[in-house]
């Protein structure tokens, strides 16, 4: 197959496309070029000149092509605007779901294959399985490594026109075999910010973009005012840190954010206790294959990329939303994040959260 | 590999190459007063006499260089600062080696203003004329575009230029090799080895002696106190030896290449002059076609051209050139330079005809999608 390696500099796109080339593909390496501007110190971010070399340099090691695709603009308008917009209106979004939903496994396999390539190869951490009906999304073998969460919003056309060659293989196992291909990459540190954000300071990027006023802190049972925050913009629920409440709750105990009104320009808080939630409805509903036959299997549901998984059941409430039951107590979920639907290690599909009930 | 892009480096000559070997093996700073100084400085007094020669300097004119960038900054940034005047007008098409000089003299308080073009690159005089005056330190016109290869009307801004007594340089660096070219009457042009088959790394600024030049390389003076640095006497030689070696008319390759891509592509538009143009180019815009697509689909089929210029993460960016010239940003990202070069058959231009139809199929179906 004439495949695109996307390569982002790290340790695992490389050794991926050295696995394509190995597997007798015609490969051609490809950096995606997301933000609009360079970022000045940091080496971590998606489009630094470092990331841009090492990709490079990775290419020439494995005797491919390699080029520098721009989908900064794309980026903008998608990914970034939707982070701005989630948070603005008092969601938690992830964008890394976002970017292979609409950049990845969108805009860049779209591009792929108009110029004749017939996939796109990642350094995901998932693998593809042959079913009944088609290619299937499942967890990798390496369960710190995972990254099926992040890729549970591709469907079907996507998933058949990818390849994950890492999913097989823990991170250990990636790296020696980076160092024995000779890859300077071996050693580099993996990534963990938003790649935009490299100094990982999100609610100072949104404060730059978004603006907002200071306004009350509010004790959600009491109704008194316990604190200020400098802009409501940017706290989820769940978060402890970076309040500066001067008053102790009454029973000692920490308090968290429990609800982030942005219309009231006020941010709740309360007790642990209060973060507990047995369900919550989803929309944006994405699956791996037709829904009729995936909806009823799911039996777990991850909330966040490296949380374990819940028992959970879902009700379809419409063609695009449904409701999930979860079999235990979570705590702290919050709307904007993506539920990932799955049975056992199978992903099935994803939805986007929007309210919680207790 | 059908390698179309000269006009970025040609091949070394073998002329060069052998020029190069025989200076390798001799020791000798030509700075040294011992025998062996004195033989490299033959090498490279030789050398210059030898260039001087074929494009009508005096020898005394030529400043080596470390290449056509840095003769390009000498003479921005030596001129300017040389006097007391203010103001430099740089053509809107010129070179990064001139336009990040000139911007970079804005900060030290230089007036620095654009000479527009017409449609195919030209420089407009009557608006030239209307922006001389006596405060005019400098004038900075290519004599041939590395774009779209349109020929500036370089002996009338001379005679402009010369008439109010301010100095002009002109970047020569694409046209060096015409068997046509010569400095003339231009007090300042900037060359480059390594277009015309010898080595990267040596050029050249030929430069009135009249002119007042400030230095921006200090340390030794070896170049008339205007340039330091050991004299590479091996590259020095290189240079007058691809030069020197016989010429290689591409005009007939040239026209082939035009005449095939326009039956290839029937809408594809040749960019620049279609007459007064470089010989070894041919620019083209694709509608609708991402030129970084066209590169890569070309580059598969072993045909390389050139999109213009990349940032350095290696992102294509849309042409200032082409948008100087009037197109929108779409049409400035559409286009590619194919140039010929000494070595260049005409396999390489029927490779190239061949390939363009399905990577312009292909490219444009990508088109939209950025």
């Amino acid at each position: 197959m004439r495949v695109v390696a996307a390569l982002s500099g790290g340790v695992d796109s490389a050794v991926a496309a050295a696995r394509l080339v190995d597997a007798g593909h015609d490969v051609t390496g490809v950096h995606l070029a997301l933000a609009e501007k360079r970022y000045a110190g940091g080496g971590r971010g998606c489009c630094t000149l470092e990331d841009v070399h090492d990709a490079r340099r990775a290419a020439d090691m494995l005797g491919i092509a390699f080029y520098v695709w721009d989908f900064a603009q794309r980026f903008q308008e998608t990914v970034l605007d939707d982070f701005l917009q989630e948070y603005r209106e008092g969601r938690t979004p992830n964008p890394c779901v976002n970017c292979n939903q609409h950049i990845k496994f969108a805009a860049v396999l779209e591009r792929a294959q108009a110029l004749g390539f017939d996939a796109v190869g990642t350094g995901h951490y998932a693998r593809l399985v042959d079913g009944p009906d088609g290619v299937e999304l499942h967890r990798a073998v390496d369960p710190t490594k995972d990254q099926s969460y992040v890729l549970g919003v591709l469907d079907a056309g996507q998933l058949a026109a990818s390849l994950f060659p890492l999913g097989d293989s823990h991170k250990s196992e990636v790296r020696e075999e980076a160092a024995a291909r000779g890859l300077l990459v071996a050693d580099k540190p993996d990534s963990h910010d938003i790649c935009f954000i490299p100094d990982g300071d999100t609610r100072g990027f949104l404060r730059d973009r978004l603006g907002g006023d200071s306004g009350p802190i509010v004790d959600e049972a009491s109704g008194a005012r316990v604190g200020t925050h400098p802009g409501a913009v940017g706290f989820t629920i769940g978060q402890r840190r970076g309040l500066n409440l001067r008053q102790p709750a009454p029973d000692g105990k920490p308090r968290y954010i429990v609800d982030v009104d942005m219309s009231s320009n006020t941010v709740f808080v309360g007790p642990p206790a209060r973060l507990r939630v047995h369900g919550f409805t989803v929309d944006r509903l994405r699956w791996t294959g037709p829904s009729d036959l995936l909806a009823p299997l799911i039996d777990q549901v991850q909330l966040r990329a490296h949380a374990d998984p819940v028992t959970a059941r879902f009700t379809p409430t419409g063609a695009a939303s449904g409701e999930v039951t979860l079999a235990q107590e979570f705590s702290a979920v919050a709307a904007g994040q993506i539920a990932v639907f799955y049975q056992q290690d199978r992903v099935l599909g994803s939805g986007r959260i929007i309210s919680t009930g207790g | 590999m059908h390698y179309l892009d000269h006009a970025a480096t040609t091949a070394l000559r073998p002329e060069a190459l052998a020029a190069m070997q025989r200076q390798w093996q001799q020791v000798g700073n030509p700075s040294s007063l011992h025998n062996a100084g004195r033989q490299a400085r033959r090498t490279v007094e030789e050398s210059r006499e030898q260039i001087a020669d074929l494009i009508g300097a005096k020898p005394a004119d030529i400043v080596f260089t470390s290449g056509g960038t840095e003769a390009d900054n000498l003479a921005v940034k030596g001129i300017a600062r040389s006097g007391s005047k203010r103001r430099v007008l740089i053509s809107a098409v010129e070179h990064h080696a001139v336009l990040d000089p000139a911007d970079a003299l804005v900060q030290e308080g230089f007036l620095v203003e654009r000479i527009p073009v017409d449609a195919d690159g030209r420089v407009d005089l009557v608006a030239l004329a209307s922006l001389l005056d006596d405060e005019v330190a400098l004038v900075a016109v290519m004599w041939a575009n590395n774009e779209v290869g349109t020929i500036e009307p370089i002996a009338e801004i001379a005679q402009m230029c010369a008439q109010r007594g301010i100095p002009l340089h002109s970047d020569a660096v694409q046209i060096l090799g015409d068997p046509q070219f010569e400095v003339a009457a231009v007090p300042s042009v900037a060359l480059s080895a390594h277009k015309v088959g010898g080595p990267v790394g040596v050029g050249a600024l030929v430069l009135d002696r009249n002119l007042d030049v400030k230095p921006l390389i200090h340390g030794g003076g070896q170049e008339r106190d205007v340039r330091s640095g050991t004299l590479d006497a091996a590259g020095i030689a290189g240079f007058a030896a691809a030069l020197a070696a016989p010429a290689v008319d591409t005009r007939p390759l040239r026209d082939e290449l035009i005449t095939g891509i326009r039956q290839a592509v029937p809408d594809a538009i040749l960019n620049g002059d279609p007459v007064r143009r470089l010989a070894n180019n041919a620019h083209f815009s694709f509608p609708g076609c991402p030129g970084d697509a066209l590169l890569m689909l070309l580059d598969a089929a072993h045909v390389a051209v050139s999109t213009g210029s990349a940032c350095t993460a290696g992102i294509p960016q849309p042409s200032h050139v082409l948008m100087a010239m009037g197109a929108d940003e779409a049409a400035a990202r559409s286009s590619l330079r194919f140039s010929l070069g000494w070595n260049s058959t005409g396999e390489d231009v029927l490779a190239a005809v061949d390939a363009l139809p399905k990577a312009v199929e292909r490219a444009r179906r990508a088109g939209g999608r950025r």
